[in-house]
Parts: C-alpha cells; structure tokens; sequence
C-alpha cells in the first residue's frame, strides 16, 4: 500500500502527452454519507500554473488532500509524471512518500513549526532529501557535515529567493501573516518539489503582501521550472495568474478554461449567484466569507 | 469523526449566562466568587482528605478509631498546613505569576550568564567529568553502590526516556519493560535462566546482545502501534509493561518465575590479552556506567542538534506538516522508540549483572511511572535537564535516609515525589533545566497555540488528521 506503482519505469514519455504533469481522472472522495469530490477529472501540464476555484466546501482543499495522499479517494486515478519519465500513482501513498515523488503543498491555515525559527522551518523541508542517519548523525561523518552545509546553503538560498533572510532567527510564531505565508512556500519549496499545491496563500494577507505573493508565486513558476496548482479565493490574484482554470462545485467540475472562458462561462456565474460579485467582474473575493482577509 | 471543517469552530460561549434566569445563573460550587477564597476552600477540604487518608486505620472494634485518630490535632495540622501552604504559593504565583516567571527565567539563563563562552562551557564539561571520575573513588562502599543502582543507572534510564517523550514527544509507560527485557537477556546468555543459551557467551559480549534485543523489542512494538495516534501509544506501553511482567511470572521454565533468576555472572572481559571481571566491588561498575553515559550523553546530544533531532521537533509540533515536508513520522517514532528502548535494555543488563539475581517483582509500572517523573522533574527534552533531575531526584531520598530530615521515611517517598511535581507543573511546568525548544513550545502553548505536551503531541491533529 506504501509503494507507489511506477507505471513505466525509465523511460522518457514521448506521448503527445509528454508535457502532462498531472492526471486526475474520475476522483470520488466520500466522508460517510457526505460525497465532498464526485468524479472530478482534471489534468495540468508541465510549467503550468494551474488554479481550482470554487465556493466554500466546494471539495478544493480535499482535493489537495487526495493530491497529497493526506485522503485516499474511494473511486479514481492520480498519476503523477515525473520529469525523470517515471509515472507514479498517488493514490494510497502516504503523504510523505508523495513529498518525496516531488509534490509539495502549503496550508490553507499555515501550519508552520511554531517553536522552531525560520531558518530551521525551511531546513526541514531541505533536509528531508538528506541521507543522513542515527550514525552519521553521532559518530559527524565528514559526510554528514558535507551534507549539512549543503544544505544550510540551500535554506540561506530559498529565506533569500522569498524575502525572509532579514528572519532567518526569527521564530515562526513571531512572524506577521505575510511572512508566514512565504516562510511556507519556503520549506515546501526546500523539499525540491515539481509539482507546488498552494491552498489559499493570499488569505489574510493585505494588498502589499499580496502584490509580493503574486510576484513570488511567479518567480517560483518561471525561475525555478516548477508548477503550480493554486487554491485562491482572490479573483484579481487567480485571474493575474492562473493560465487555466477548473470550477468545483459541490465536488463537481463545472467548468474548465482559461481565465477569459470561465468569466464569460454561465454555469460559473450560476455557481457564484448570489454572491455579490461574480468572476465575470473580474475581480474581488468572490467567495465573500473566505476565511481571513 | 471530528469536525469536517476547521471554518465550523463555533465560537465559544456565546450564551453568557446573564441570559438565564436569576437562579440558574451561578452553579453551586462558584457561589464563591473570589477564585482565591474557593481555592482557599478547596485545599482545605483536601487537608482533611489527605489528614484520614494518612491517618491510622480503624479496625474491626471500633471502625471509626481510624477516623477519631486522624482528625487529632498533630497530625489533621500537619495535613492542614500542607494544603493551606500550598493554597498560598498558588495565589503568590497568581498573584506575582509575571515576576515569578521572568525571575524563573533569569534563573535558567544563569549557566548561560555565567559560562557565556562555549570553551568556557566545554571546559565546565570536562572538570564536571573528572569529577566524576575522581570523586566516587573516596567514597565508602555504601555510597559507591547508591551511585550506582540508584544515581547512575536512573540517570541512564532517564536519558534514554528522554529520548522517547522529551525529544519525540511519544509518551512510554512501559519503559521499564525493555529494562526487563535487557536484564532477561543477560540471564539468558550468562546461563542463569533454567533454559539454557545455545552457547555460553563471554558475559561481556551479552551487553551488544542486550542492547539489540531490547531495540528489537523497540521496533516490534514500536511499528504497529505507533502508526496510530495520540494516546494510543500510552495505552498500548502501559499493557506492555504489565504483559512483560505477568508473563515473567507465569513463563516458570523460562524465566524461572516468581522466584527470581539463577545467579548471574558479573561482567568479564577477555580480550586481546585484557582478563577483567567486574565483581562484587560497585566502583568498577559505576566506571562502566560513567562510560555508558558519557558516550548516550554524547549521542544523544548529536541527535538532538542533527535533522534527525530537528524531525523530532517538527513531528512534535505539527505531525501533518512534517508529513507534508517529506518526513517518515512512522520512521522517526519508531527510531526514538527503539533508542530509548535500547536505553533501557542496557540498565538492565547492568543491573542484572551487578546485583546478580532479580525477579519480575522489579518491573513494576510505578518504575516506569519514576522515570517519568525524573524527566519531567529535569525538563523534558534537556539532557542537563534528565541527568541533574535523576541525579538529584535519586541521591536525596537516599541521603534523606541516612541523615532523616524532618521525619523523613523510606515508604513515603511517592508522596514527596506526587508533591514536588504538582509544585513544579504550578511553578516550573518547564522543568528544572529546560531546553530552548521545550521552553518555547510552552510558552507558545500557553497563548493557544500548538501543543506542548508529550502526553497531547501525537494526538493533537485527532482522527480525519487535523484537517489541513
Ligand atoms: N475529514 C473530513 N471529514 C468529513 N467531511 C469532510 C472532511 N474533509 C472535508 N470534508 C467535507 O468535504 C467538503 C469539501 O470540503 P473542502 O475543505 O475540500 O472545501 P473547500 O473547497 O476547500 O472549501 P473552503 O473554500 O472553505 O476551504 C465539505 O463539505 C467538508 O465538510
Ligand atoms: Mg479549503
């Protein structure tokens, strides 16, 4: 159950769908009686940025969380490709091994290491690729000590790429909304991922924080080659953004497109009816009680 | 199932009781509204509990004798002063709770103030260690075997459990069970059991086979149960514990049961031309131990400042988001599980060959239940913290009963122990040495965030996983 099943081991795919880095294929996700993913299907390409919206409980968090292998879906498919070639199925992998595969994720409520600085957040992620172990790490093998520069070089490298060396000893709990936000990207980024889930990074943050996430979230995109499926409720940021788009509703996809087709897209405006301003506006929250903010 | 939605939380007491009628406003026991005066109250009715759960038994005569007995003034004053006292240092923490803290504070940072350079720190170790070296050589015999069944072995035990609660947060109740199964093993080999080893071992090579076979048992128990969360793991160590023991008593052809053990031999050493045996002399064994703790102290440090320490720290924080950043939770449990496991197979081995016989009888939950105690005492993930908690904790009793203090006795020494803790959770819940990290977890704790507690840690995300 823990062994991801490599579907074609080694070889480079040279299908029409060799730029495919996703595949989620019929995902049904039930909690008891309560159906929160129904068939959803969605792939994103490689060098994408990718984004699921959705009114609240629409399924968008569990999704990541089947993506993660936080959840296992009942009925469905993930595969993941890899840039190696290698094809991987998420489905019933635990969510470090899924980590390990090459997707990395934030929080819709930051879960950072409270106790711990930020410089030690981000290391953390950076040195779960290490191979360091119980013995290297008391008898200091030189390389243990090798591998331990490496990676402290690594985390000064990402606090510089998002904007926090000023906080490398800052403690995680003592950073503003902003910070934490980044520091996330940060250890998620640490742990050299392909494939970045993001739920809801602008949530709380101000104008100016959010300006900077945008910024940061397409550095991440363009400097560093890796793609990104973004959960944001702030329509200005998803439409700045996003290249393609998917609606959930009710667990349901309802539409699918680029930023343009899902405003003009009636079955979106449906889906939002009654809040106050619809993405045809382009702009605003749209899921107006999202949380924060 | 918990709460499908963390967005669900409904905000606590909205209904203020202002709302209700007149009579319903207040229940009974806050008629009191001064917190310091139902305090007062409290530890008085605990003063008279406490003064007839001390005093003597009544007998079949006359039943109430026992109640007649306690309630005398000696004694009930004793009680009272005891409860009363403690009312008082409570409401001095309530009441200067700030300063308390920051004086506290100021306290723990001394060695920092003082040993400011780590050279000067470095050369601190070093005259601590050859006083530990030099020093037990003068003592007289009594004292050398207090340093080593009390003082040294706790010490090891404690920095072992340490490992297992301080570091990864897991809470072992049946610690104690793997220091039987490193003390089994040493029987075993040196041919004490009434079932004989396949072949007859140089004693000294039982402790490497120890130490293995108590992390086996580390990881046999460790892998199944510490998939599960939260209190699971209490459960399950504390049943452990208590399974060891029974079956010790009752596996008679194997252990020899309730009787206890042949007579073990001591440890001997014969190689490379060296023939030592550890014999009936404590002070060979207390250098032995010294060795033993020097190089767990050693390691254990290594561990700590290492990414195997700094997974521990983030598991024990947030086991979600450590999943998330590509850590085996399961793998790292499990290896501090097993290192404190290992910890404890090895004091048994020792003990087992110093004092040469046991008996089931000596596993007891209440040891597992000291150790603890001795971690929390010292401060839970510092090793300074475990080793002067042990020590002290251990070596007092000991001296409390050659120089008797104020009437102190052997047998009350769990109510001395239960009292010194509840004091420390009001004053120091930190512990006496406690480590940076430890430190600030609680406090970040007491402002709602996280948990810091070894008993909560594995269980905070409950069930459908805390909900990402
Ligand atoms: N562990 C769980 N147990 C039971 N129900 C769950 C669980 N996780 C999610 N759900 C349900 O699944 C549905 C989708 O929830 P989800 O968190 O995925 O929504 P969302 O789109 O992320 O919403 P939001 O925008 O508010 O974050 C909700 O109805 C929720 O109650
Ligand atoms: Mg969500």
């Amino acid at each position: 159950m823990t062994s991801a099943a490599p579907l074609a081991d080694g070889l480079p795919a040279t299908s029409p769908e060799a730029d495919l880095l996703v595949e989620v294929e019929k995902l049904t996700l039930r909690f008891g009686g309560l159906t929160s993913l129904s068939q959803v299907s969605l792939t994103q390409r490689r060098g994408e940025i990718l984004s699921v919206i959705g009114p609240n409980g629409a399924g968008k968090t569990s999704l990541f969380n089947c993506l993660t292998g936080v959840y296992t879906p009942q009925e469905g498919r993930i595969v993941f490709h890899r840039r190696d070639g290698r094809d991987i199925s998420v489905v019933g992998v635990r969510p470090h091994r899924v980590n390990r595969f090459g997707i990395a994720r934030t929080f819709q409520t930051s879960r950072l290491f409270n106790a711990l600085t930020t410089f030690e957040n981000v290391k953390i992620g950076v040195e779960s690729r290490s191979r360091t172990g119980p013995l290297g790490a008391i008898l200091h093998l030189p390389h243990t000590r090798r591998e331990e520069r490496a990676a402290n070089a690594r985390v000064r490298e990402l606090l510089e790429f998002v904007g926090l060396t000023h906080r490398a000893a800052t403690l995680a709990s003592s950073l503003p909304y902003g910070d934490r936000r980044r520091l996330e990207i940060a250890r998620a980024l640490g742990t050299g991922p392909e494939l970045l889930l993001l739920d809801e990074p602008a949530a709380g943050t101000n104008p100016a924080e959010k300006g900077d996430l945008v910024d940061l979230i397409r550095r991440v995109n363009r400097d560093r080659g890796v793609s990104v499926l973004l959960i944001e409720h702030d329509m200005g940021l998803v439409m700045s953004l996003a290249e393609r788009i998917v609606v959930l509703n009710f667990g349901q996809v309802i539409a699918t497109g680029s930023p343009a087709e899902i405003q003009q897209n009636p079955a979106v405006i449906e889906a939002y009816l009654g809040a106050p301003e619809a993405p045809a506006e382009g702009a605003g929250d749209v899921a107006e009680s999202g949380e924060g903010a | 199932m918990s709460d499908p939605l963390e967005l669900t939380e409904i905000p606590e007491r909205t209904v203020t009781s202002a709302a209700l009628p007149p009579d319903q406003r207040t229940p009974w026991h806050k008629v009191v509204h001064n917190d310091d005066v139902r305090r007062l109250f409290a530890c008085v009715i605990g003063g008279f509990v406490l003064a007839l759960m001390t005093g003597p038994e009544g007998d079949g005569i006359n039943m109430l004798s026992g109640v007649d007995g306690a309630l005398r003034f000696p004694h009930l004053g004793i009680c009272l002063a005891l409860t009363v006292g403690l009312w008082v240092l409570i409401t001095v923490r309530h009441r200067f709770g700030e300063r308390a803290r920051t004086a506290s504070a100021r306290v723990s940072a001394l060695p920092a103030r003082l040993l400011p350079n780590a050279k000067f720190r470095g050369l601190a170790l070093v005259a601590l260690l050859a006083l530990a070296i030099v020093y037990p050589a003068h003592l007289n015999g009594y004292w050398q075997s207090v340093l080593v069944q009390q003082v040294g072995i706790y010490v090891l035990l404690a920095i072992g459990l340490n490992v297992v609660v301080g570091y990864a947060g897991l809470l072992d109740l049946g610690y104690i069970a793997f220091f039987a199964i490193g003390a089994y093993s040493d029987a075993f080999w040196t041919g004490a059991l009434p079932i004989h080893p396949p072949a007859n071992l140089n004693p000294f090579w039982v402790i490497p086979i120890a130490i293995a076979t108590a992390m086996l048992a580390g990881v046999i128990l460790g892998v199944p149960t510490l998939r599960l969360r939260g209190d699971y793991l209490a459960i399950v160590t504390l049943g452990f514990g208590e399974i060891i023991q029974i079956v010790a008593i009752n596996l008679q052809g194997v252990t020899g049961g309730a009787i206890g053990t042949g007579t073990i031999r001591h440890f001997a050493l014969h190689v490379l031309g060296i023939n030592y045996v550890w014999g009936l002399d404590p002070l060979p064994y207390y250098y032995l131990l010294l060795v033993f703790v020097v190089l767990a102290l050693f390691a254990f440090h290594s561990l700590e400042h290492s990414r195997i320490g700094r997974a521990w720290a983030a598991i024990r924080e947030d086991e979600i988001a450590a999943e998330a950043s590509g850590i085996n939770v399961l793998k790292y449990k499990v290896m501090a599980f097993a290192i404190g496991a290992s910890t404890s197979g090895f004091a048994g081995t020792l003990v087992a060959s110093q004092i040469r016989f046991f008996e089931p009888g000596d596993f007891t939950v209440q040891l597992s239940i000291l150790i603890l105690v001795l971690v929390i005492f010292g401060g839970m993930g510092s090793l300074p913290g475990a080793v002067v908690g042990a020590a002290v904790l251990e070596w007092l009793p000991q001296y409390l009963h050659v120089h008797p203090l104020f009437g102190f006795q052997q047998q009350d020494l769990y109510i001395y122990f239960g009292a010194i803790l509840i004091l420390m959770m009001i004053f120091r819940p930190e512990g006496l040495i406690p480590s940076r990290r430890r430190r600030i977890e609680l406090g970040l704790a007491e402002h709602g965030i996280g948990t810091a507690d070894a008993m909560t840690a594995g269980a905070s995300p409950s069930e459908p996983a805390g909900l990402p």
